[in-house]
């Protein structure tokens, strides 16, 4: 597919020290965070939108395959080049172009990492509130192209709530741009929406315009220990229902708990089966009064203990066991299937006891922790792929997991996305006219199929639509 | 004497790694480039692939390889805590082994490793002078005033001209009822700075410890380590066990973190240690009650602000605490930290004389925190980190001074100015 016509051609659009063909290349460009492997045929490091678009035609002139990726540390196989054509890497264009601090606006290219623009905007008292785990390394275009959420989404949003306007090369090359810098725009269809979240396939952001918010004046954080998972469920919706937004609801249970108490410093009740970890922000006066409400409003379901953060390290210890969760997995088994699954806040407590009826069904260890105030659950399956039959069981638990996340109004992925690893189960959640919708963009959009072509669609995924990748830590 | 370990032992560390790219956020060779082949992930994809015959020791591949300055920042914030930094030196040794040293790590092996010992590495910092001192310009020198000029291709007479040898006896006695401690100098302190290796000395002999400070001591490996030469890793590490050997020491002290890096990793790989426990000489004298004794003190009336730079191989081994303390107390130092205190400034060992542009770019990423920190003194406890920082407030035209931690604190104990 790939020629030295091409190749040539690559070279001087890019620059000969943006494009590699070489084998070393092709292997640091061939995984993500899925740990699944694919080798492109060639890695190019463009350097502006201009660039992208000819190489994009090029690629649309000769049916290459072509895709985007910024940090590769996603969780479903968006980056992985599972065609082989070319990787366009964005790392490159990694400027802050512009921090209007009169209209509350961001515009950055899009290999800015998400953590270095917090802390550059964080330095004029202003916010940008998604805060993925993997902030610190993933990319604003990353988090765009998978509409990335994080703990703070309870309060804030997610990634979408935050971006006004986008530059796309679209998969025939076009340079276009949709939404703007004013918070209200219905001046034709909202695009920015639609390429908010699709993952690579409808075309590459080049430019990105991000609104920002006044940064909040201080932060409280708690730690709620429960004596069953039904008090923490119904604490999240006593405190909503209370009309208190807290900026995070963090929720661990009982397996989650087991794992972490030999790993922290705080000592949690022995007959704990539910862990809270709460925050609140706002001006440094009103923090100390919502604190006490939030703790008025679930002192009857069943709290065993609590603990308020008085200072910085206090919040960094409280914070410290709900990371000590991932690394700690470790030791329920070698191999981690980690979804993303979303139901409505209400229905927490059902999916809890599902997970528990199926951990215990099929005898695997079923890890749960994540963002209980908007019902995004991280549900880790701890397995040994090496026991015969594991794989098979596997597939099981996760169909069931999936049938019963739709079944209670949820959603199979609330932040990762679909990509490669999640495509087979796609059908359960969506009915077939609402994928033919989104088919017919797709092929409007990308008639030769080009762009990140395999992801998201079922039949268009992988030969055999593999198992989705045991996985790393979780948000 | 166990051998450092082969590619294929290290193959259930590289399969720990999960390819999250945590790793990512603390590369300062990433950070720069941005290129997958940089971090730590990259270089572990490519172990796997050349365990799994994917990959050939190509020029691309020993350039990806070459890129890393061995700092440790991505083992500590690894999830998994797989060793990248021990894989790149055995993959290093594999590309040695099949192919031959590469110039710089045969200047290296002519510097560290030929025999006698001592007679080499008196030699050896002479002709380790120029490979250091490629990147500084004439200006800095580092107070020794050196021209690259001058540096280049000949031998030039001990730098400065007494080394710490020549300063102190081999064994200073101390009080009848302390026990002797031994000292491990390394190169920097005993030829680049041996006013600061001779404080290390005498610091311990003050609180009444007897010293020993064998003659027969040489280069702790890691220039070794960072080109890839793993015959020469064991002969140094022997030598360095033969010196210490057959005194009754409570444990060996060092002032240099990248030889404390280098032997404690080299214990844990080849299970080849020192006579004694190896000590970081903050760690020691936050243990001998120090702080309590520099804060008694009373406050000087000038004082200096001061900040501290984290030398990578004492970061990762989560030894930022006790020099801060120590720096805190003292009573001529107004104390501030500075923002990015504990990225790396990018000399790296062998690294800077192989990418002297990136190695520079990586160290003036130093340049804001310490600005904007108002300090006037920079210290830190590492002399590769001194030589580095100095050259990188020259080119910014700071007017700042480096120091070893050591210098202040017996600047405290000296007593102010009259």
């Amino acid at each position: 597919m790939l020629n030295d016509r091409i190749l040539e051609a690559l070279t001087g659009i890019a620059g000969a020290a943006n494009v590699s063909s070489s084998t070393v290349d092709r292997i640091t460009h061939s995984f993500d965070a899925t740990q699944q492997q694919w080798l492109p045929e060639v890695v190019v490091h463009p350097g502006s939108a201009e660039e992208i678009s000819r190489i994009v035609r090029l690629a649309n002139e000769e049916r290459i395959p072509i895709l985007p990726r910024g940090a590769g540390s996603g969780f479903t196989g968006g980056s992985l080049p599972i065609r082989g054509g070319i990787v366009l890497v964005l790392t490159r264009m990694n400027r802050i172009l512009e921090i209007d601090t009169d209209n509350l606006i961001a515009v950055v290219e899009p290999g800015v990492v998400t953590g270095r623009l917090q802390k550059e905007v964080e330095r004029l008292g202003l916010f940008y509130p998604p805060d993925p785990a993997s902030k610190d390394f993933s990319t604003l275009g990353g988090n765009i192209a998978e509409c990335a959420g994080g703990p703070r989404c309870v309060k804030y949003g997610v990634t979408r709530d935050y971006v006004l306007g986008l530059e796309v090369v679209t998969p025939t090359g076009s340079i276009i741009h949709t939404g703007g810098r004013t918070i209200k725009n219905v001046v034709g269809y909202d695009l920015t929406r639609l390429f908010v979240g699709s993952e690579g396939t409808l075309g590459i952001v080049t430019r990105i315009i991000l609104r920002l918010l006044p940064q909040p004046e201080a932060r409280k954080t708690m730690l709620v220990a429960f004596a069953a998972i039904d008090g923490a469920a119904q604490a999240v919706s006593a405190i909503i229902r209370g009309k208190i937004i807290p900026t995070t609801l963090e929720f661990m249970d009982a397996s989650a708990i087991d794992c972490v108490r030999q790993a922290t410093s705080l000592d949690l009740p022995a007959d704990c089966r539910a862990v809270l970890i709460i925050e609140v922000d706002g001006d440094r006066s009103v923090l100390d009064g919502q604190a006490e409400k939030i703790l008025e409003i679930i002192r009857p379901l069943g709290v065993l203990a609590t603990r308020v953060a008085e200072t910085a390290e206090e919040s960094e210890a409280i914070w410290k066991v709900r990371r000590s969760i991932s690394p700690s997995l470790r030791a329920m088994g070698p191999h981690k299937f980690n979804e993303d699954i979303v139901v409505p806040r209400s229905r927490v407590p059902a999916m809890i006891r599902a997970l528990e009826a199926i951990s215990h069904r099929f005898g695997v260890p079923i890890i749960n922790f994540g963002h209980a105030g908007d019902g995004n659950i991280h549900v880790n399956v701890m397995v040994d792929l090496k026991v015969p039959g594991m794989e098979a069981t596997v597939q099981q638990v996760l169909d069931e997991i999936f049938r019963i996340t739709v079944e209670l109004d949820g959603a199979i992925s609330g932040e990762h996305g679909i990509g490669t690893a999640k495509a087979a189960y796609i059908g359960m959640e969506l009915d077939p006219a609402t994928l033919a919708a989104m088919r017919a963009i797709k092929q409007a959009l990308d008639p030769n199929n080009i762009m990140n072509p395999g992801k998201i669609f079922p039949d268009d995924s992988p030969e055999k639509v593999p198992m989705p990748a045991p996985g790393p830590s979780s948000p | 004497m166990a051998e450092p370990k082969t590619l294929e032992q290290y193959q259930d560390e590289i399969a720990q790694c999960v390819r999250c790219g945590a790793c990512q956020a603390h590369c300062p060779v990433y950070l720069e480039t941005g290129r997958e082949g940089s971090v730590a992930r990259g270089k572990i994809v490519l172990a796997a692939a050349v365990l799994a015959g994917e990959a050939g020791l190509d020029e691309r591949l020993r350039e990806e390889i070459g890129l890393c300055l061995l700092c440790g920042s991505c083992v500590v914030k690894c999830p998994n805590r797989v060793p990248t930094d021990a894989i790149v030196g055995a993959l290093r040794r594999r590309i040695t082994g099949e192919q031959g040293l590469s110039p710089l790590g045969k200047g290296v092996a002519a510097l560290t490793g030929s025999k006698p010992l001592l007679k080499t590495l008196l030699k050896g910092a002479d002709l380790l002078a120029p490979l250091l001192f490629k990147t500084i310009p004439a200006t800095s020198g580092l107070r020794l005033r050196l021209a690259p000029e001058a540096l280049k291709g000949r031998s030039l007479p001990p730098i400065p001209e007494r080394t710490l040898f020549a300063r102190v006896p081999e064994f200073l006695e101390g009080e009848s009822d302390k026990p002797t401690v031994g000292v491990f100098a390394g190169c920097g302190l005993t030829y680049l700075y041996p006013q600061v290796g001779e404080i290390l000395v005498r610091l311990p002999h003050r609180l009444g410890y007897s010293v020993f400070l064998p003659k027969a001591q040489g280069c702790c490996g890691m220039p070794a380590l960072s080109s890839g030469n793993g015959p020469l890793i064991d002969t140094l590490t022997q030598a360095n066990a033969g010196a210490f050997a057959g005194r009754q020491l409570d444990c060996i002290l060092t002032a240099c973190a990248s030889c404390h890096g280098m032997l404690t990793a080299s214990a844990t790989e080849t299970g080849n240690s020192l006579a004694a426990e190896l000590i970081d000489i903050h760690v020691f004298l936050h243990q001998q009650g120090l702080v309590e004794r520099l804060a008694a003190l009373p406050k000087w009336q000038e004082r200096i602000r001061v900040t501290y730079h984290d030398p990578c191989h004492l970061r990762s081994a989560s030894i930022t605490r006790q020099p801060r303390d120590l720096l805190r107390a003292l009573p001529q130092v107004d104390f501030v930290e500075m923002e990015d205190a504990g990225l790396c400034c990018g000399l790296g060992g062998t690294f800077t004389a192989a990418h002297p542009d990136l190695s520079r770019a990586i160290g003036d990423r130093k340049v804001a925190g310490l600005k904007a920190s108002g300090a006037t003194v920079i210290a830190s406890s590492c002399p590769g980190c001194i030589l580095q920082l100095q050259d990188i407030v020259d080119r910014a035209g700071l007017p700042v001074k480096v120091v070893h931690t050591l210098e202040l604190i017996d600047q405290a104990l000296t007593g102010p100015p009259r």
